[in-house]
């Protein structure tokens, strides 16, 4: 009798504390959500439930009053070209420390890893100097260098184990039919790389469109301004505006929240994968 | 027939491929050189000159921006104050998220329906932006909409409430939990990852002896689970003390109320890059700082490895 009792209970108590856990962790974001889709009158009124009438005007308002589209655009064009030029660049890196011989070749591995631990805001003096330099202050441009600088060091933590894996001799018989290194790169080992490629495109995706603090530091002009920088000025500005103000922030979080629905389960793998490589 | 191959390819490994490898390494380098390590090093350059404005370092004066930052009011005064405030952050959201999120992983890990689900929602709050979830919060918190204070009164703990961001006993510690919240859900998944690396074996055998969940946790999980503790650890170190959006956010640059939520973060935006009004000391102090703050990532880092990664080190060795 006992015997049976106690697990069931054991299991019923699990339940309990993680559902309480999940509406704590949930109900914040539903709530945002939710809100942004109330009338001004009924915020106030029924402030938890799910709303009697539901409007867009909050979202309707936003585009009005900001260009929000060209803020969503910017924030398109620099996450997608700075991981694609991350998976580009540290693939190739990887692909010289993990497949060659080299004078140096520890040491310029060690180089790269170190960018892991060593957060890049501790350099922005230094890159906003370097900005105003090359006239690229004021300019998205200068963000996609920063973030592809900053993507390198785990692009290459990550790829360079997993070309290591990627037998030689499939390289080496390509190279006895006479294929040049480039080729060998481009036909054998990129199309076996996808999987590790796409770990390191979604773990970069996170900092890269959320990030708040170079678009602070760099960006003044309206039309160069990413989604984050938008939120926190229109924040600033419409403080008082409810309807509107979580119209804003839902706005900033639904394409990562669907982005995370879809691709849940690849996130997850490519993020545990980065922390526990080299254990 | 295999000799032939083997001279063949160490040919070719010898003279065609080495041509390649600079090439291959190049554009890596060059970047991540000039637009991250240079600026790093130039930031400790420049905290030994003056540098008022915007421009290039204008004059060389030694140690006197560190001998001002830690001797005279009011660099000494703020520095002191966000060192103590960044101490307290940090303490606070590593016990949090060690302790709930190795709970959570525990109980997650349990094989039963839906447990995927759960770790699933855990994940979601990672992915927004702090930004944003610190104004939620705060429009949550704040007593004109209030809904937090809603939820307290509706479960008849309305003797609690009190002004969360606006008093200097509280702001920092909410602060803290609402990192903590954010962040959770990664403590849980590498919690999970390392639980899912014991041998199953090792389980079942504790449990054949008769061990409780109690005992399985202190002889079992908790001692193997240890580096797991130092990679959690680490990265909310690393984050913490260059912490910024949360406080910009939630307690504006200059951490509200008076100072009690300035953090290395917020410190270092508002000498550095804010108008002198507004609390700016300079590019030179805001350098120093910034090496201050690396100073103590370097240290913390050093320190997790020497205590963790060369233990591990040794123990691969032994094997």
């Amino acid at each position: 009798m006992a015997r049976t009792k106690k697990p069931l209970l054991t299991k019923s108590l699990i339940y309990i504390i993680l559902s309480i856990y999940a509406v704590t962790i949930f109900y914040p974001i539903f709530l945002m959500l939710i809100t942004s889709l109330k009338e001004n009158k009924e915020i106030f009124t029924n402030p938890y439930g799910l709303p009697h009438v539901f409007t867009l005007d909050g979202y309707i308002k936003l585009l009005k009053i900001s260009n929000y589209g060209i803020y969503f655009r910017n924030s398109i064009i620099v996450t997608v070209t700075s991981i694609f030029f991350i998976l580009v660049i540290s693939s190739l890196a990887s692909f010289a420390i993990a497949k060659y011989r080299f004078f140096g070749k520890r040491f310029i591995y060690f180089y790269f890893i170190a960018g892991l631990i060593v957060p890049i805001k501790l350099g922005t003096i230094g890159i906003l100097q370097t900005m105003i330099k090359l006239h690229l202050f004021d300019n998205i441009t200068s963000l996609i260098i920063i973030y592809i600088a900053m993507g390198i060091p785990f692009g290459v933590f990550i790829l360079t184990d997993f070309i290591r894996l990627i037998p030689e001799e499939l390289s080496n018989s390509a190279r006895i039919d006479g294929c040049s290194e480039p080729r060998i790169f481009y036909k054998i080992i990129v199309p076996l790389l996808q999987p590790a490629l796409a770990a390191v495109a979604i773990v970069n995706f996170i900092p890269i469109w959320n990030d708040f603090w170079f678009p602070l530091i760099l960006i003044r002009s309206d039309s160069m301004k990413t989604v984050p920088l938008a939120t926190a000025l229109l924040y600033g500005q419409y403080e008082t505006n409810f309807g509107l103000i979580f119209a804003v922030l839902s706005m900033a979080s639904l394409p990562v929240i669907i982005f995370y629905l879809i691709l849940s389960r690849q996130f997850i793998k490519g993020l545990t994968a980065g922390a526990f490589k080299g254990e | 027939m295999v000799g032939d191959r083997k001279k063949l390819m160490s040919s070719i490994n010898k003279k065609k491929i080495r041509y390649f490898i600079p090439l291959f390494l190049a554009s890596g380098i060059i970047i991540y050189t000039i637009f991250m390590v240079v600026p790093i090093l130039n930031s400790m350059f420049l905290s030994f000159y003056t540098g008022e404005g915007m421009s290039t370092p204008t004059e060389f004066v030694g140690f006197r921006n560190y001998i001002r930052l830690f001797t005279q009011f009011p660099f000494k005064d703020r520095f002191i104050n966000a060192f103590w405030n960044n101490v307290k952050f940090f303490l606070i959201v590593t016990l949090i998220q060690n302790v709930v999120g190795f709970f959570m992983a525990v109980l997650i890990s349990r094989k039963f329906w839906g447990n995927k689900i759960f770790r699933r929602i855990s994940f979601l709050p990672v992915t927004l932006s702090v930004l944003v979830v610190g104004f939620l919060f705060s429009l949550m918190l704040n007593p004109v909409w209030g809904i937090f204070d809603k939820i307290l009164e509706f479960l008849r703990l309305g003797f609690l409430i009190r002004p969360w961001l606006g008093s200097t006993t509280t702001a920092l510690p909410v602060i803290a939990i609402v990192i903590s919240w954010q962040w959770m859900g990664e403590a849980i998944l590498f919690y999970m990852a390392g639980i899912d690396g014991i041998d199953e074996e090792v389980l079942e055998a504790a449990k054949i002896d008769g061990a409780g969940p109690l005992a399985e946790i202190r002889y079992i999980l908790f001692p193997s689970l240890l580096p797991v503790i130092g990679i959690v650890t680490i990265l909310i170190f690393i984050g913490d003390f260059t912490q910024f959006d949360i406080i910009y956010a939630m307690a504006t640059t200059r951490g509200n109320p008076t100072y009690s939520t300035d953090l290395f973060g917020s410190l270092f935006y508002r000498v550095t890059f804010q108008s002198a009004e507004r609390g700016g000391w300079g590019m030179g102090m805001g350098a120093a700082v910034a090496t201050i703050m690396f100073l103590i990532v370097f240290i913390g880092v050093i320190f997790w490895l020497y205590i963790f990664r060369m233990k591990g080190l040794k123990d691969k060795e032994g094997a």
